[in-house]
Parts: C-alpha cells; structure tokens; sequence
C-alpha cells in the first residue's frame, strides 16, 4: 500500500465522517423552510407520512396505503408516499413518545394513545376527532387451534383443561395479550363468576402457557410455524390469516362470548402541526370511514363499522356476543392499574404460580 | 477480548514420542471436536441456506431484490456500518496512539473505559441513547426545537452502531503498536519530520494490517448489531429496518424464505468476514516473521 | 505539561488525548451519565424496589446461572477444540480452526432465528430430541445453548497460543521421571493453562450477560422461569416507567464493570505468568 493510497483511504474516511454532519445540517435547513412551505401549500409535490401502528396490522396497511395514495395523488397532483412502522402497540406508543416522528398513530389499545395525550403530543379530545371515538374498525379475540381440534376446545372454560398448552403473546409488552387475559377474565365474571373464580380461571391458564412472546406477531409464528401449543388466543383478523396461512393445519373456533377489541387512531398534533401535514393526516385517517376504506379493512379481517359492508362480509364475521373493557372495569385506566402495572393482578399470578412451583 | 489466533507455528516436538497421545483418544478426541463443530455451527450455518434456497434459486433472488424494503435494509447496513466504522478507526487511532505512546495518569482507566461498550447490555446501550436523545430524555427537546434528529433516524443507529463497536479497532492496535514501538517515529522526528510526516509515513505503514484487522472485525459486528439498533431505529420500512432488524420483521410477516434470504446474506457476509480474517493472519504472521528476522540482525 | 508528564519526545499527546476524550464523553460518558441521572431520580428506597424484587432477583439469577452454564461448558469445548487444533494432525484441521470464528462474526438475530427453528418439535434436530423429552427451545436449555454458540470463540483463542508455546522439554521430562499420560496432562499442562482457561472462561461469562439478540429469539420470557433482565427492562420502559427501568440497567452496568476489571486483573496475570 503506496502512501498516496493511504491518503486517498484517510480522505475518503474524512468525507464518511463529514458526510452526516452535512446531512444533519442539510435536514435542518430544510426544516427551518418548512413554515414557508406550509404557507404556499399548492406549490409542494410531495408529502411524507408516517404511520406507526401496532403488529398485526401490516397487512391491512398495505393496502390501505396503496388505495389512498392513488386517490390521493389523483385528486391534488401531489406525490404522497407512506411510511409504516409496525412493532407491540405499548413500545410504539413509547417510541412516539421518545420522538419517533409519527403523523398518525394506529395503535392497539385505547390507554397507549391516551399516553400520548399525557405526553402533551395529541390534543385533549382527540376520541372526538374522528366517528365512534376514533375507531374505525372493531375486532374480538379468537380461539386457532390444530386440525380436527384434538383437545375438544370451544369455549373459555374449555381453555382450563389440564395438558391444554396455551399461547399467548405477554400481557406486559401486547395489546393482543392484555385482550386474551381480558376475554377469560370477563368470561367468568360476566357470567356471574366471582373475581375470585376468575383468578383462579385466569391463574389456571397462565399456568399453562409455554412461551409468552413480546408481540402478538411472535406468538403466531410460535403457535403456527414452530408448532408449539395446543390453542392460540389471537385477535380476529390476526387468527383468520393464520388459518389461511397453514394450508388445513389449523382451525379457527368462535367462543360464544368475547372481549370487543377497539383499536383507536389519532393524528398526532405535535408533529403534524411542525410538518405541515395536518390536512393530509385527517384526509388519510377520514379515508378509513369510507364504504372504500372500510371494505378494505373488511377484507383484511377486521369488522368493519359500515352495516352496509358488514352484511356483505357477513360470512367471515361470525355472531360473537361481545363485552367491552368497560364491562369489567370502571374505565380502561382502572383497568389498566388492576390488571397490568407493576405488581398488579398479573405479576401476582406468576407470583403465585411461580411459588407453587417452587414449593413443589 | 476478541478471539485472537495465535500466529506461533507448531514445533516439530509434536511429534515427539512422550507428547503422542495413544489413538483411541485422538480419535475420540477429534470425533468430539467435530460434532461440536458440527452441532453448534455447521449444522445451524447449513439450517440458514437450506432455508433460504428451499424454494429455488430463482425465489430466492426475487426475494432478496424485488421487495424495496429488503432492498432499503441492505442499503442501510451497507452505509450505516461503514460510516461507524470510519468514525470508530479516527478514534481507534487516536486512542492507540495516545495510550501506547505516552505515559499520563489515567492510562489504565482510560484503557478499561475503552473496554465498557463491550460488557454493555446493546439494550442498556440503547436505553442510554434514548434517555439522551429522546424527546423524554435530556436533550431531546433542544434537537428537536433546532430540528436536529438522532434517535429513529440514521445518526441514531450510526451513533449506537459505533457506540457498541468502539473497542474493536483500539484495541486491536494497541497490542501491535505496544509491540513495533516508536523507535522509529522517535528517528523520524527527529531527523525534522513533523508529527503528521511520521503518522502518515512510519506510523500508518507499520500499523496497517492491524489496523485492517481491526476493520473487518469492528465492520462484522457493527452489521450484525440488534439489541441496541432495535431500541432506536422506530422499525420504519424502508428507512430505518436495518439488515437484521428486516431479518426479524420478515419473519413476523409469514414470509419465512425472506427472512432466512436476509439472514444468508448476514451468514455470507460473516463467512466472507472469516475469509478476510484468514488471509489477514496469513499475512501478518509473515510480517511479523520478517520483522523479527530484521530485529534479530 | 505534556512534553513534562509523557516523557515522549513524540508529538501528538495534545490532539489525541483531546480527540479521545471528547469522543469518549459523547459516545460513553455522557450516555452514562443520563443513565445515573434517571436512576438517581428516584430516592433511595424506590430505587430499591425497583431493582430487588422477586421478579428481577429470578432474571439476575437466570442471566448469572445461564451465563454461568454457558462459561463452564464454552471452557471444557473450548479446550477439547484448542487441544485437537494444537495437537493433532486430522483432515479438516484448518476448516475446523477457521470455523471456530464463525459465531464472532454471525449476526446474533440471524444466530437466534436459526437455533430457535432448529431445536423445536419439527426442527431438524429438534425432531429427534423433543420425543426424548429434551426441549432446546422456549426453555433455559436453549439459551445456554445459544450463548455457548456465542461464546465458543473466546476460549479456544486464549488457549490456543499458550497451548502452543507450551515447551516440549516439561511434558517429556514427565515422562521421564515416570508420570502416565494423564498425570502429564493434569499436573504439567493444565496448570499452565489455567490463567488462559480463566480469562477465557471471564469473556465468555461477560459476553453472555450482556447478550440480547439471540437469547430474545430463544428464550420464551416466562416471567421467574426464562426472562431475562434485558427483557425486564424493555417491558419496564413500555410502562414508561423510565426511572425504574434505568435502575435495572444501573446494576447491570454496575455488574459489567466489576467484571471488566476482573477481566483486565486476569490478562495482566496472564502475561505476567507467560513471560
């Protein structure tokens, strides 16, 4: 190695290292000229969104975005393009928080969205932004268990069988997780159980899980791709793409009763209104309401609002009579405190369970 | 701390009488080695490209290049992992030439702070950028009023990329310049060269396949790097999904023979990393032998 | 003061120190500082709760007791493979050698993705191993056995050089003076071995408490049974429990640097015994 080459290698380290200082410098000039061009709006081409949502529905997205970014660019001339993040709702919400740049956030659970009000990044009120309390879709958890369904599961109670493995995705870190302890939960008291029964329903099942995945995604792959676990408890849309995903190995089985999932949507304020991408974030969420962009959602498995395009789906959306978080508790924070804080009613169960089994 | 091949040549005493161990435990002996080798490495190596071609060549290429998001995390690596290592080789210099050149107090506490990123859990590491950068951390406001981002953004993983391999390329040269010496930069300055004339020619020229070493090592891992890039990268497709991350994200999405088609990239570009390495050592170890010989006569 | 204190006729002290130190701050000190601080928010009795319960006291256990499996099983493989690659000569010597870096360079996801499909019930081996009851995935098995992937490196490259320069002359004048072959072994030839065997053993126990990537594709996060503190801290911070998730990171930061100077007092001895 000649010294001119060395020094030709020390340059072009010099530009690696210069080169993102200059980019940042760049970026940051170009946001300092933001403001201008929120004002002469017309004349912008091109726009940017981030959504962040939570896992199951990357599917869904994809498709959501490929229609409205056609819609979109036909009826303004501008070129939008879409960006997703997709991980377990509660990071998503904390990563929003850290300064993750999302213009709108598409999240699991109602408390994760909420948080970001605490934060100061969506407005108070943002549940009456948009229709049903900013809940375009609905959903419900489902049993998939193995084909012919060997160990006779068709209803909550069946779930507390002895040598029933259970997979489910972990309470602390998944929307889908807290749904699944929710559902068995109110199974039992809604039914005129006592909490105590419903501890030791609850206490029964947690027993029997064999691995509780960080995301509701993670418990699919284990259930279905790594063949572990007797029944998964899974959210609708997530269930019926495992299903189809297994070629016959797997079934979907309805309980007569379920937990209503609502998965609330908001623009987040704080960064829309330094982005100037507030009117496209409304035109994006408001697209979901539509008879088009509901039977996108209806298509990808999630229920959708619109009657009309309920009763067209009508064959995938079987009867399931459903409870809301509000059934069980006072509100979705107090239920939030009971259940899933730090030491609250599940860290106690593995307490529990985790002292039996010492003791034996 | 990183595996270091010993260049010794073995002596003919290996075949001395009393060193011969009897054959039923060579054979045992090597019959072991082989199924650990097998067992722990071949057999999951061989797992990843079986995987990944069991739909054919032709899905496999389709997987890899017709998907813009795979396409993007390769290109993110592929940049990410160089600019760390670019900024870690001027710091890795700097601190080599500091510790092995001059005596000051603190020495031997600035060499144990040059190993602490290498027993830092990568989700700590990442935790500690994020209470730094984060909007919730201490300086995030401040960024983000002056439009600065780090976190979820290519500084960030850049940042946490070199934080994780900072030890890499010091520590590499710290060894080989302890042991050339600075006799020679000594001579040099003063017969009159300035301090960058001996840099540019004593010092760099001696140190360079260490300093290459050093590169491909601190570059292997800085590619492969998860734990940490998973707390900052925000996991947006197509701009900030790292090669591992998009490894990860695959799986999740049913789509098996992309994630096993990324990870053969991973495995392929550690195989080409261990190749590298070899032909480093082979070289070295010859340089080394020659260097002796000059310091011998 | 520089010329005075660095007794170095060699320029440059300035620069690089002022270079290394500044960089130092940015990228390690003031992180880690940010780190204390959050922790130091909390008084000292929340700090407490934070760090000790029963919960956090099972994954420090389960990260020290795997760490540990992992270490002890990485130092006898490590020195049955530098034993075979020194001693002997076999067909594949220089394959075997060159293999043995491998898990160094592999990514640690692409690491976890592949052992976890490996060892379950319709994996390639795990179809032969879950039938005898043997489950090497979504247990602790699988995470000693994914982080003795990881550390496997560590030990054969301490021991490989002492091995090699180990004289000739010692074994044979045990020979001589009557020992057998294993006595050989056990009384002339691992003693020399010994501080290479512990510093081997020390990386490859620090190198598994930190690890992350692979151990979350494997481990199952069963909160007492397979959880590990990292995850414990993830699922802190997504209850935005900031302070009391940094706590944790706090002591394993603590424990990293007690190792970190057990490991440099056992590379100075190191040296120390071999020249």
């Amino acid at each position: 190695m000649s010294r001119r080459s060395l020094q030709n290698i020390a340059i072009v380290l010099l530009i690696a290292v210069v080169w993102p200082v200059a980019r940042q410098i760049q970026q940051r000039f170009a946001n300092e000229s933001a403001p201008e061009a929120v004002e002469s709006r017309t004349v912008v081409r091109e726009v940017a969104l981030l959504n962040v949502s939570y896992d199951p529905t990357r599917e869904l997205w994809q498709a959501v975005n490929a229609k409205f970014v056609t819609k979109y660019e036909s009826e303004t001339g501008v070129k939008l393009t879409i960006k997703q993040s997709h991980a377990a709702s509660g990071s998503q919400a904390r990563a929003i928080a850290d300064g993750l740049e999302a213009d709108v956030a598409t999240l699991s659970l109602w408390p994760d969205l909420d948080l970001l009000r605490k934060k100061a990044l969506i407005k108070a009120g943002w549940e009456d932004e948009f229709p049903n309390g900013s809940v375009p879709y609905f959903s419900t958890v489902v049993f998939v268990v193995r084909k012919g369904n060997p160990k006779g599961i068709h209803d909550w109670a069946d779930l507390g069988k002895p040598d029933t493995s259970i997979i489910t995705p972990s309470p602390k870190t998944s929307g889908n997780g807290r749904l699944a302890l929710l559902g068995a939960w109110g199974s039992v008291v809604l039914q005129g159980g006592s909490e105590e029964n419903a501890r030791e329903f609850v206490t029964r099942i947690y027993r029997n899980v064999p691995v509780l995945d960080t995301g509701a995604r993670g418990a699919t792959v284990t259930f279905s791709q790594k063949g572990i676990g007797d029944v998964h408890l899974a959210v609708e849309s997530e269930a019926r793409l495992e299903v189809r995903e297994s070629n016959g190995e797997l079934e979907l089985v309805y309980p007569t009763k379920s937990i209503r999932h609502d998965p609330p949507v908001a623009i987040v304020d704080a960064v829309v209104e330094r982005r100037g991408t507030q009117d496209v974030a409304k035109s994006y969420l408001d697209y979901l309401y539509t008879p088009e962009g509901q039977v996108v959602i209806a298509e990808h498995d999630f229920r959708p609002l619109d009657a009309e395009v309920l009763t067209k789906f009508a064959d995938r959306f079987p009867k399931v009579e459903l409870f809301t978080v509000e059934d069980i508790g006072p509100n979705w924070d107090a239920v939030q405190k009971k259940f899933f804080a730090e030491g609250a009613l599940f860290d106690s169960i593995y307490q529990e369970i985790h002292r039996s089994d010492s003791a034996k | 701390m990183m595996p270091q091949k010993s260049t010794v040549a073995s002596s003919t005493a290996r075949h001395a009488a009393s060193r011969e161990d009897p054959v039923w435990v060579r054979v045992l002996l090597i019959g072991l080695a082989f199924l650990v080798i097998g067992v722990l490495i071949v057999i999951p190596v061989a797992n990843v490209f079986y995987q990944a071609f069991r739909g054919g060549a032709g899905v496999y290429w389709k997987n890899l290049v017709s998907d813009p998001d795979t396409r993007h995390s390769i290109f993110l690596t592929l940049t990410v992992a160089p600019v760390a290592v670019a900024l870690n080789v001027v710091f890795g210099v700097a601190a080599a030439w500091l510790i092995t050149r001059f005596k000051f107090p603190g020495r031997t506490f600035l060499t144990t702070l040059l190993d602490l990123p290498f027993a830092i859990s990568p989700v700590v590491a990442g935790l500690m950028f994020m209470l730094m950068f984060g909007l919730q951390g201490y300086m995030g406001p401040w960024l983000r009023d002056h439009g600065i981002k780090i976190v979820f953004a290519y500084p960030g993983l850049v940042l946490v990329t070199a934080f994780v391999t900072m030890p890499f390329i010091a520590r590499e040269l710290i060894p080989v310049m302890d042991a050339i010496g600075s006799d020679e930069e000594i001579a040099a300055v003063s017969l009159g060269a300035n301090g960058w004339q001996t840099f540019w020619r004593i010092t760099i020229p001696n140190i360079k396949w260490g300093l290459l070493y050093g590169v491909i090592l601190c570059n292997a891992r800085a590619m492969g790097e998860f734990g940490a890039v998973h707390v900052v990268s925000g996991h947006i497709s197509g701009q900030t999904d790292t090669m591992p991350l998009r490894v990860e994200k695959l799986f999740q999405e049913y789509n098996n023979p992309g994630s096993f088609a990324v990870a053969s990239v991973l495995t392929a570009l550690a195989i080409v990393t261990l190749f590298l390495k070899i032909w480093l050592e082979h070289k070295t170890s010859h340089e080394l032998a020659e260097a002796r010989d000059v310091g011998v006569t | 003061m520089s010329r005075r204190k660095s007794l170095s006729v060699l320029p440059g002290f300035r620069l690089s120190l002022s270079y290394t130190i500044t960089w130092l701050a940015l990228l390690l000190l003031l992180p880690l500082a940010a780190c204390l601080m959050k922790a130091g928010s909390l008084s000292g009795e929340e700090f407490w709760k934070a760090v000790w319960t029963e919960r956090t006291r099972a994954a420090y256990l389960l990260t020290f007791g795997v760490s540990l499996a992992a270490a002890v099983i990485d130092t006898l493989l490590g020195l049955l493979l530098a034993w075979v690659l020194v001693r002997y000569e076999f067909y594949g010597r220089r394959l075997m050698d060159s293999l043995i870096d491998l898990p160094f360079a592999l990514p640690t996801a692409v690491a976890g993705l592949v052992y976890s499909n490996l060892y379950v019930k319709n994996g390639w081996l795990g179809q032969f191993l879950v039938p005898l009851g043997i489950q090497g995935a979504y247990s602790r098995l699988a995470i000693v056995l994914v982080l003795s992937f990881i550390g496997l490196p560590f030990v054969v490259r301490t021991v490989q050089p002492v091995l090699e320069t180990i004289d000739a002359d010692i074994e044979e004048a045990a020979a001589c003076l009557g020992a057998t072959r294993w006595q050989t072994f056990y009384r002339v030839i691992l003693p020399a071995l010994y501080p290479a065997l512990l510093t081997g053993f020390t990386l490859t126990f620090a190198r598994a408490l930190g690890e992350y990537g692979s151990v979350v594709f494997v481990s199952g996060n069963m909160p007492f049974k397979t959880e590990i503190a990292p995850v414990l801290i993830v699922a802190r911070l997504e209850e935005f429990a900031y302070a009391e998730a940094t706590a944790i990171a706090v002591v394993l930061l603590a424990i990293s640097f007690v190792l970190l100077g057990v490991i440099n007092f056992l590379e100075r001895w190191n040296q120390q015994r071999s020249t």
